[in-house]
């Protein structure tokens, strides 16, 4: 799955706010900690030593919680924010060298944001806003109403052309938010907490949208969010940001059954692993096949829908096919095992 | 002998004070301390020691300078870069002189039948409403039957001239301090000055630097008064623009330019053209007082009633500027809620 060729790149980045941020780096860099830092010299630390790498055609999620630094890393990318040090590679080439034309090429053919809080234009039309990036590249409202209208379609707003975003619900504005950034037909598309704003039936329509769309376009699409069901759900890859530092990154289901940090522990401990966890990530792998099985299950089946199977019977087994082809063996006690949180996580309930 | 005398003998500036006695004019309480013979030799008592003014230290020591002269100084000092400055002011500033006597020409020299009309067509353009094109339509006719309606126009012509250089200026100015935090602290002094200092005082300076028969002086008085509403608003409507729609610009890849025509002026415009409102009320409230040095209009009827105690007089052009002020309230108000209703969020 991920053998993608990598099309951002993020290397040593570190940012520091205060008034002298090279001369905190220093002593960041000699392994003084966020909270001394703050202490001793008045400067805060909003990313430390951030090393990751974004797939063309997937999904990165990066999560924490408010204060981890990852809205600061997605304005890093396109350089609303200035790194303290490091180097942002985007098709090989460091962003941070950029000069302001090339920057702007970047802003407007490469690269589109969606926000928060939408932060569509007031006093622009549905329609003028989806067409933002066009005109702001120069084209003229009939160069860009096909465009502009098609994508508006595409996210359920037919017929708004001509309405001001104040006429339409926050759901609708953010699909014009979605659209703005699609008509720009930039292949990567950061999403800044794009749906955290949204109550949680539109927030999982969003979702559903996301996906879908995003399996017809394959575009790049960096992912803000606090929200763990909201990451495991949309991510092909999984960076978890505290306080600044990357606590643990990789595929989804490998996090959740390998968590590496009491912290993310914590986290994955209220979620509904039945949902999240796949077949994959569960089954043993083997070629050698069983004959007694109940039926076949595919690869990328949750847990759950496995289990709606079985009908609660536990001494089933299934046969588990990817692309046609049977992969591996899913007994229903290991996936009963697999429901229960990790040992680590255990213990820690416990102590409480 | 005066109270601070052991002051400076202490300082042993004895010798300095007496060298150059200063012979300065006399004045009105020197001359009636003289006469009642109350002379240098009444011992005062510390109670009623004076506070050390330039005056009372005078009094100890000649050299020392009088009060009188901070204010003679001053005006030498005015005097004498007085016509340097003319030079350079002078040609500056006529555009205005024309602008301002080419609109009290054209309103004056154009029958009422067609500036009561258009002015009636642009209420209806920048209001949409009929209620206030019949309301000023009542107003203006109403003046002009009382016979003051030359007075009027006179008025509505200045107001017009220095409102629209008040935004022609202001604006840019509001822009520029909006993107400069440096100016902005250098700025707001200054328009704390001139929104603070009573009208009068401006046209002290302006009385000795262009000559009172010139328009330009009523112009340059009414402008400095004025404009500082339209500078302050616009620089707050564009720095009140949200960050977040101004970061979604950025993240877009607008231009400078880009950002401020199509998203900051477009959302800045309600704070203003409250300003533009607030620039027209001031610009009426000085026009009156601009009366003083020549400005025609309604404000010579007050100024005539002042002066000749003419009660009936004063009192109907005063109330022919309530008249003015209420129309160019309502008529800016009206505009200003039209652009508010449309851009609302």
């Amino acid at each position: 799955m991920s053998n993608n060729p990598v099309r951002i790149s993020i290397r040593e980045l570190y940012k520091i706010f205060g008034a002298d941020p090279q001369g905190a780096l220093q002593h960041v860099k000699d392994g003084m900690g966020k909270v001394d830092l703050l202490d001793q010299h008045g400067h805060v630390l909003g990313l430390h030593d951030i090393n990751v790498d974004m797939r063309e055609g997937e999904i990165t999620v990066i999560m924490g919680l408010s204060g981890s630094g990852k809205s600061t890393l997605i304005r890093h990318l396109n350089r609303l924010i200035e790194p303290t040090s490091g180097r942002i590679e985007v098709d090989g080439e460091d962003v941070l060298h950029y000069t302001d034309h090339q920057l702007r090429d970047l802003r407007r053919q490469h690269m589109t944001m969606v926000f928060q809080k939408f932060a569509l234009l007031p006093h622009w039309t549905v329609l003028d806003n989806a067409g933002m990036a066009l005109a702001t590249r120069g084209f003229e409202r009939h160069e860009y109403e096909e465009e502009a209208t098609k994508w508006l379609a595409r996210v359920g707003l037919e017929g708004n052309e001509n309405q001001y975003p104040h006429e339409l619900s926050g759901g609708m504005q953010q699909r014009v938010g979605i659209a703005r950034a699609l008509t720009s037909n930039a292949p990567i598309m950061l999403m800044d907490e794009a749906f955290s704003a949204l109550d949680p039936l539109i927030r999982t329509d969003m979702q559903d949208l996301l996906i879908e769309l995003q399996q017809e376009l394959k575009k790049t699409v960096v992912f803000i969010t606090h929200d763990l069901d909201e990451a495991l759900k949309l991510a092909d890859h999984l960076v978890i940001l505290k306080e600044g530092s990357v606590v643990q990154q990789g595929e989804p289901q490998d996090i959740l059954m390998n968590p590496n940090d009491p912290y993310i522990i914590d986290f994955i401990s209220d979620i509904n692993r039945a949902r999240v966890l796949r077949v994959r990530s569960v089954m043993d792998e083997t070629q050698d096949i069983a004959t007694d099985c109940a039926g076949d299950v595919d690869a990328n089946d949750n847990l759950e829908s496995v289990i709606a199977r079985s009908g609660g019977e536990t001494s089933y087994r299934y046969r588990v096919m990817q692309d046609g082809e049977p992969v591996g063996m899913l007994s229903m006690k290991r996936l009963v095992r697999a429901l229960v949180p990790t040992d680590a996580s255990q213990e820690r309930n416990n102590a409480r | 002998m005066a109270v601070y005398d052991s002051v400076f003998s202490g300082l042993g500036l004895s010798d300095w004070c007496d060298k150059t006695e200063q012979d300065g004019p006399m004045s009105m309480a020197d001359l009636m301390n003289q006469s009642s013979g109350a002379g240098d030799d009444a011992q005062t008592s510390i109670w009623d020691a004076p506070f050390p003014s330039m005056d009372a230290l005078n009094d100890a020591c000649g050299s020392f300078p009088q009060s009188r002269s901070l204010t003679k100084g001053l005006e030498e000092g005015f005097l004498g870069v007085k016509d340097s400055m003319s030079i350079v002011l002078d040609p500056i500033t006529q555009p205005l002189s024309w602008l301002l006597d080419g609109a009290l020409f054209t309103m004056l020299s154009t029958p009422w039948w067609i500036v009561i009309p258009m002015l009636l067509l642009v209420v209806r353009l920048v209001t949409q409403s009929w209620k206030l094109v019949a309301f000023v339509g009542v107003c203006l006719s109403g003046l002009a039957f009382i016979d003051h309606y030359d007075y009027a126009m006179q008025t509505l012509s200045i107001i017009f001239v220095c409102a629209f250089i008040c935004v022609l200026l202001g604006v840019p100015i509001g822009i520029a301090m909006s993107r400069s935090n440096t100016l902005q602290r250098a700025a707001i002094p200054v328009l704390d000055m001139l929104q603070t200092l009573p009208p009068f005082v401006y046209l002290i300076p302006l009385i000795f630097l262009f000559s009172v028969t010139e328009s330009k002086l009523y112009g340059i008085a009414i402008i400095l008064y004025a404009i500082v509403p339209v500078i302050r608003l616009t620089n707050l409507g564009i720095r009140l623009v949200d960050k977040d729609i101004i970061e979604a610009a950025d993240a877009f890849g607008m231009t400078d330019r880009q950002k401020l025509y199509k998203v900051q002026i477009p959302l800045a415009l309600p704070n203003i053209m409250a300003g533009v409102n607030q620039t027209i009320m001031m610009s009426l409230a000085m026009v009156v007082i601009a009366s003083l040095v020549s400005a025609p209009g309604l404000g010579v009827l007050v100024l005539r009633g002042i002066r000749n105690l003419e009660l009936g007089v004063g009192l109907v052009a005063g109330l022919g500027i309530v008249v003015l002020a209420v129309i160019l309230d309502r008529v800016t108000k009206a505009s200003l809620a039209r652009i508010d209703s449309s851009r609302k969020d």
